[in-house]
């Protein structure tokens, strides 16, 4: 029996196995062991790790500290955040081998406290996706139903999580990234306040959207891992220096007199009929906590996606500049300088990668950057104005997370349109710089996974962690672990 | 009638400033080290690297601007310049466009043998230098990483500069005032200085703005005059031919004195500038502003009234003083342990200067201790040493490093002032120059001269030449 109950370790969340260590009852050596095992059972299925070395997993386990709150639990880390002397590489040719001479801000974090850095998840390249399709590694399927996408960009983080193969992980969300994949695989997914987490060492996408957060079981864990990367760091001047709470404390079973708000616009005709179910059974069952549920607009909400992509791609044009085969990362020899850099960039990077920078570079170029970059930023205080005028009526608002629940590999590679508009519920968290969290809500009636989205006003993390901590404890429905 | 042209000109110049660490990281700022030994993350612009402002180059950027009288805006933003280069690691360069640090200022210059005019300042912004490259025998061009991410002004006049003339009379009040402030070192040969020109001819009397041609890569500020005097006759003579002068961007060659053209306007590059967003746009706080004005050092042109006011230094003589300001502190140092100020400003002026200029060598490097002057102005004072002594004394201290007393001791230099001695030295001239004294007592003056130097060269020039005159004119009128 106990072996038994060994053997499934890799199935308990951070909390229960901080717990178990704390008390003696397992050790480092079971849990690698237990989480190693099931990697080795079903990664092949899956292809959630973009880097993973056996040995190095263990020789990092033999090594762990036995202190910290997060010591000897096993995590997987986005391939955009960079770890020292690691291979960090956002799934992309043109990093080929880079491995950067420095840690990510919340990687010193993570490792301080005693966290185990397992290997890198797979994840769109440079974050341009939202099906984990355009990874030069190749995609990470859903654990679900490994004919689908596990959502993106960070799909990798998501389905390790998911699949039992890390009892945590980090990604980035910069338009959803965090939120969707949670939601089509299944876990709890944070996207913090824009400033919350530093972005020190995440290899940036858009710098005025990134977010770092965590992939979780629950909502406890999430709480927990936030405790641990949160907080300003002189490094990064766009990280807030506001104070960090104890956000466990907010894992609380009473959301009585919660002003809960309900956004017009995110019940739109093309809702799937599930989705749109399990969202009606969150309102209920939060009504009958005690919560109030408000009719809010957020007029502005149509607008959101183009002027994401107009945002985004102007600053991914610059950001990903920088790879241009002079310093690291892959080269093509050329005659001339130019044609070095045209060679490199050409192999380097994907289609969608080249689609966002023309159409970034194309959006700052004089004589159009008054139409499109300008316009966006208006565009983005308008929307951001949406949110300042709906919490000052509820304190959380509760949507879906997806219009739909995951999508077939391949369903949507040849339409880039279609692929944008499955963030059209996530991307104004981003553009607001508000934080959202994709909690699980249930299971379409084919067995894949629904999620909800709750947001809150910039720094109030503890209210998302109060609704959806409550949620988790009294949801109608029980967790059915993928068939994998 | 040949048509007259007017010259006009605006200048660009780039300054680097002396702070202890680079712009955005924390690397040292400083020139010379090992290729690629200064670096991090941050100024090497790896993935996920992020910069940080100095806060050191803002309060020196303000006080820079503050010093051109510039007006500083209110808020901070720092913009992206984007165009790909190997020497610019992230491809684009973090500068500021549409909300420089500063704008509208003034610097008032007095060009050679002219009145004094106000130049007017466009904008002074902040912006990051970029990497070395470093051509290399093999036929490899490697980067050094050093200068990337080091703190830099951009300093732009608005077209006021009317000669070539002005605008190296610019470039020195602007280097003497930079001096002052210490905020720079102001080295064009170690390139912590750069300076391109913009200039334009127009018929004299016309309004409009002709043609503007940019001038980069002089690499002094006479080379900047002489460019600028090249460019002028250019575009003079292709007027004059009714030939069109384009639009471009010109190189200096310092070698052959000409410009030649680089780059025309439709190859210019479009730098996508957009507001860095990993540097969040902040107010500057009054305070700081305030703190800045407060602790401002006396600058140039107060120096100057001081000098001329508390020691009574002509206009002239205290122009050249401050014009270089270790120059001036010598001069104060000096003054506070002599009380003969023109005396300390005639030596400095005349004799200090031409030895710095004949070795090529700036006043900063000038070692020689105040103090030993100042004694050796003494003793000239007190008749221990003439003039002519004097003079060879200070080259002696200047190589010796040695006390002028010292110096006068062991050479034996001390002047001779004793009757007895002179009158036997000078009853010897006479008896050896019986016609040349026969002469002077016929009339003829210039002999007395004549006679006072054959005592000197007797003395090897220690005699006291005023005891001299009047010893010599005692005994002939005992002849």
């Amino acid at each position: 029996m106990t072996n038994m109950k060994d053997s499934k370790l890799y199935e308990l969340t951070a909390h229960e196995l901080s717990e178990k260590i704390k008390n003696n009852s397992v050790s480092v050596k079971d849990i690698i062991g237990s989480v190693i095992a099931r990697i080795e059972a079903v990664e092949t299925k899956v292809h959630g790790f973009a880097h993973f070395n056996k040995q190095d997993a263990l020789k990092k386990a033999g090594e762990s500290k036995i202190s910290g709150p997060l010591c000897g639990i096993p995590a997987a880390i986005k391939d955009n955040i960079c770890i020292k002397d690691e291979l960090t590489t956002c799934c992309s040719k043109i990093l080929k081998g880079f491995k950067p001479p420095y840690d990510a801000t919340v990687i010193s974090k993570l490792k301080s406290a005693g966290a185990l850095l397992l290997g890198r998840a797979n994840m769109d390249e440079f974050a341009f996706g939202s099906s984990c399709e355009t990874s030069c590694y190749g995609p990470t399927k859903n654990p679900y139903d490994t004919s689908r996408i596990p959502g993106g960009s960070s799909g990798g983080s998501a389905a390790l999580v998911c699949a039992d193969e890390a009892i945590f992980a980090l990604g980035s969300d910069t338009g959803g990234s965090i939120r969707q994949p949670a939601a089509l695989c299944g876990v709890v997914g944070l996207k913090p306040t824009y400033g919350r987490v530093s972005r020190y060492g995440l290899i940036a996408f858009a710098s005025s959207l990134d977010q770092i957060g965590p992939f979780t079981k629950d909502v406890t864990d999430s709480a927990l891992i936030m405790n641990i990367i949160a907080g300003h760091d002189p490094m990064d001047t766009t990280s807030a220096d506001v104070p960090v709470p104890d956000y466990t404390k907010y894992l609380k079973n009473s959301v009585k007199g919660l002003k809960i708000g309900f956004p017009k616009e995110y019940f739109i005709p093309g809702l799937d009929k599930d989705v749109k179910e399990h969202l009606d059974e969150a309102f209920d069952l939060f009504k009958s906590l005690g919560a109030k549920i408000i009719n809010i607009s957020l007029p502005h909400t149509d607008y959101a996606v183009a002027t994401y992509y107009i945002v985004a791609c102007s600053e991914a044009s610059s950001n990903l500049a920088r790879f241009d085969g002079v310093q690291y990362g892959l080269r093509q020899e050329g005659e001339t300088l130019a044609d070095m850099y045209k060679y490199t960039r050409a192999e380097g990077f994907g289609d969608e990668a080249k689609r966002r920078i023309i159409l970034g570079t194309y959006s700052l170029s004089s004589g159009y950057y008054d139409a499109y970059y300008l316009k966006a930023q208006k565009v983005r205080a308008l929307i951001k104005k949406d949110f300042d005028e709906a919490f000052k009526v509820c304190d959380v608002i509760l949507t879906p997370t997806t219009p739909t629940p995951a999508f077939k590999l391949g369903e949507k590679m040849k339409d880039p349109l279609q692929m944008y508009l499955s963030d059209i519920f996530t991307i104004p968290a981003n553009l607001s710089g508000i934080p959202a969290i994709s909690v699980p809500c249930g299971y379409s009636k084919s067995g894949l996974p629904v999620g909800m989205q709750l947001m809150a006003k910039a720094f109030d993390e503890p209210v998302l962690f109060n609704a959806a901590y409550a949620y988790e404890q009294n949801k109608k429905w029980e967790i059915k672990k993928p068939a994998i | 009638m040949k048509q007259q042209y007017e010259i006009v000109v605006g200048l660009e110049v780039h300054l680097h400033i002396a702070t202890a660490t680079k712009a955005f990281c924390g690397c040292k700022n400083e020139f010379g080290l090992k290729p690629n030994s200064g670096v991090c993350p941050v100024c090497m612009g790896f993935p996920g690297s992020l910069p940080v402002l100095n806060e050191k180059y803002l309060e020196y950027a303000v006080k820079t601007a503050l010093a051109l009288n510039c007006k500083i805006s209110d808020k901070m933003k720092f913009d992206r310049k984007n165009y790909f280069y190997p020497d610019l690691p992230k491809n684009y360069q973090i500068s500021q466009y549409d909300m420089p640090l500063s704008e509208a200022g003034l610097l008032e210059i007095i060009a050679k043998d002219a009145a004094p005019k106000k130049i007017r300042i466009k904008r002074v912004h902040m912006e990051e230098d970029a990497g070395k490259l470093l051509h290399e025998e093999d036929n490899i061009t490697r980067v050094d990483f050093n200068r990337s991410g080091t703190p830099l002004l951009e300093i732009v006049t608005e077209p006021d500069i009317n000669s070539p003339e002005e605008a190296y009379a610019y470039l020195l009040t602007l280097k003497n005032l930079l001096e002052y402030l210490e905020v720079s070192d102001c080295d064009m040969e170690k390139g912590s200085l750069r300076c391109d020109a913009n200039i334009s001819i127009r018929p004299a009397g016309q309004a409009a703005l002709g043609v503007k041609v940019e001038v980069k890569n002089m690499n002094s500020f006479k080379g900047v005059r002489a460019a600028l005097e090249y460019e002028q006759k250019r575009q003079e003579s292709l007027a004059q031919d009714n030939e069109k002068i384009i639009q471009e961007t010109r190189l200096w060659d310092s070698d052959k004195k000409i410009t030649q053209p680089m780059r025309t306007k439709e190859e210019a590059h479009d730098y996508r500038y957009f507001p860095d967003p990993d540097l969040v746009p902040f107010e500057i706080d009054p305070a700081l502003i305030k703190k800045i004005k407060n602790n401002m050092p006396q600058l140039p042109a107060e120096k100057k009234k001081q000098i001329i006011k508390d020691y009574g230094i002509s206009e002239y003589d205290a122009g050249i003083l401050i014009s270089d300001k270790a120059m001036a502190e010598y001069f104060l140092k000096c003054a506070q342990s002599y009380n003969q100020p023109k005396i300390i400003a005639n030596w400095i002026i005349s004799e200090i200067l031409k030895y710095l200029n004949s070795k090529n060598m700036e006043f900063r490097y000038f070692d020689l201790p105040p103090a030993h002057l100042t004694d050796m102005l003494k003793m000239m004072d007190s008749g221990k040493i003439s003039g002519k002594i004097a003079k060879d004394v200070l080259s002696d201290m200047i190589t010796s490093k040695k006390s002028p007393q010292d110096i006068v001791k062991e050479k034996g230099l001390l002047q001779i002032s004793d009757e007895t001695e002179l009158r036997a030295v000078i009853k010897a001239v006479l008896r050896q120059h019986a016609q040349v004294t026969k002469d002077y007592k016929s009339g003829k003056e210039a002999a007395l001269s004549f006679l006072v130097g054959q005592a000197m060269k007797a003395t090897k020039g220690k005699a006291n030449p005023g005891m001299v005159n009047k010893l010599l004119k005692e005994e002939m009128g005992n002849i």
